[in-house]
């Protein structure tokens, strides 16, 4: 019995240390929605920032840029929206749900992707040779990069040799992990995906011409709920820092302000 | 009215229903044995089977996901014996869709069973025995009209926790018309999209038919009146 209490004491202090740990955190937090193929860029970034603010936190949360407009609108804790489409952000802006000006801060570019063949060697007419029983793309109906893959595929002339063949993913980086995990042969994911540490040394990937599709114009905006808070506003402008840039075009993506 | 419900709305409702009818009737097949050898074993494994059984009622959805996902892909083992068997690989089709809901869905039809069988008397089936019935005989003679209401239960629930399935759909569907978007999903993108009013009308569907399944339920198999 004895050394039940002691182990209860012992959790007690546990909890209020805790919890106590917790209240004492003097710095700031801030959330981050972000579009699922900002996931590995806008990591190595926010471990960057952490560095110049280090008794701040700032959380990142990434999936499909409709899905956070929508959970904004209705209200939903985020301070600052990466969006892969700059339309989202737009649209927040003109219902005054933004508390800064819409910022281009990309342009995302499309591959076809695969790790179990040599995708750089592809083009997207391969896409209809019959070992490639399913081909993964991001749902068009509201992932951004779905949209310019169907774009894509259709300026292609492929469309209707592939639509019995393509799986949606809820959002690009879901799309990429159907490939990876081999229940699909070939994807169409986001150059920033396909670059990362995790996916690069899977496989190969061929750049999709820019002229087959819209371009993928990112924006981002700091949040109503955040218009006033400082480190929303630090890591805005970070975002326009050399650091960043460098990550962000480490990763494939052309920045505002660049000339291809 | 006419604007109700798109061709994809129908397409998907269709095949909701498809599904839960295929599972449940796979179910009420494959789980009626485990309920009874549970219901009647006194062997040590009672416990870890049971056990296996319940799994899905506490496991969250993802994870029934990612391991079917994981175990039916080119490497995994479900996925070598069905591609071995010249099936192909069986994410994102009906017959994948299938495998996950029965997994997902099972305690919600051997347990309703299970406690069925375990309320008829042992004295009934040693009448039965006594009478020289066959095992088939006491079955379908004894152990089926006894055990009635708990069928039902099982049916109506193995159904429509089918019907409400999500988030392993999700993960091993791939949202294709007609095989795999099913009206849970459907209902998401309509949400995502902002397409507020189809996502009404579907949602609004969803709870009006489980409240007439749970109502048909309580209402045909009070719990109160069975006697044992």
């Amino acid at each position: 019995m004895r050394s039940i209490s002691q182990f209860s004491a012992r959790l007690l202090i546990f909890v209020c240390l805790f919890v106590a740990g917790q209240t004492a955190h003097a710095g700031e937090k801030i959330t981050i929605a972000a579009a699922a193929d900002l996931k590995f860029a806008l990591d190595e970034i926010v471990v960057l920032f952490n560095k110049t603010h280090p008794a701040d936190q700032v959380e990142t949360i990434y999936g499909s840029s409709g899905k956070f407009h929508t959970q904004i609108r209705q209200g939903a804790p985020f301070d600052l929206y990466f969006s892969a489409d700059i339309a989202y952000p737009r649209a927040l802006k003109e219902e005054g749900s933004a508390g800064s000006e819409v910022q281009p801060y990309a342009v995302g570019r499309i591959v076809l992707w695969s790790p179990s063949r040599d995708a750089g060697r592809m083009t997207l007419a391969d896409l209809a040779d019959p070992a490639i029983r399913k081909i993964a793309i991001a749902n068009p109906k509201h992932a951004p990069y779905g949209k310019r893959a169907e774009e894509a595929l259709k300026a292609a002339g492929v469309w209707e040799k592939v639509e019995a063949k393509l799986v949606y993913g809820e959002n690009v980086a879901q799309a990429a992990q159907f490939v990876q995990t081999g229940n699909a042969q070939a994807g169409i994911i986001a150059l920033s995906l396909a670059l990362s540490p995790e996916l690069a040394k899977q496989g190969g990937y061929m750049l999709i011409s820019d002229k087959l599709h819209q371009p993928l114009e990112q924006g981002f905006i700091v949040t109503k709920r955040a218009a006033t808070n400082p480190l929303a506003q630090a890591f805005a402008s970070f975002m326009a820092g050399q650091e960043a840039r460098a990550i962000m075009t480490r990763y494939g993506f052309v920045l505002p302000g660049e000339v291809k | 009215m006419e604007s109700a419900f798109s061709s994809a709305d129908l397409s998907a409702i269709w095949l909701t229903f498809k599904l839960a009818a295929v599972v449940t009737v796979i179910l009420l097949l494959v789980g009626t044995p485990i309920a009874w050898w549970l219901a009647r074993t006194r062997s040590w494994w009672k416990g870890p089977v049971g056990a296996v059984v319940a799994l899905p009622i506490v496991l969250p959805p993802t994870v029934i996901g990612f391991y079917l996902l994981v175990a039916m892909g080119p490497s995994g083992p479900l996925g070598q014996l069905t591609q071995s068997l010249g099936i192909g690989l069986l994410p994102f089709t009906f017959a994948g869709l299938v495998i996950a809901s029965v997994f997902y869905s099972l305690p919600f039809v051997v347990q309703p069973l299970q406690n069925a069988f375990e309320a008829i008397p042992e004295r009934a089936l040693e009448t039965a025995a006594t009478l020289r019935a066959s095992a088939r005989d006491t079955f379908f003679s004894v152990v089926l009209p006894l055990a009635k209401p708990g069928f039902l239960t099982a049916s109506v629930l193995g159904f429509a926790h089918t019907v409400g399935e999500f988030g392993v759909v999700l993960m091993i569907g791939g949202n294709i018309p007609d095989k795999t978007r099913v009206v849970s999903v459907q209902i998401y993108d309509h949400v995502e999209a902002m397409e507020y009013a189809s996502a009404h009308w579907l949602s609004a569907g969803m709870v009006v038919f489980a409240f007439v399944a749970l109502l048909a339920l309580y209402t045909l198999n009070p719990t109160g009146r069975r006697r044992s």
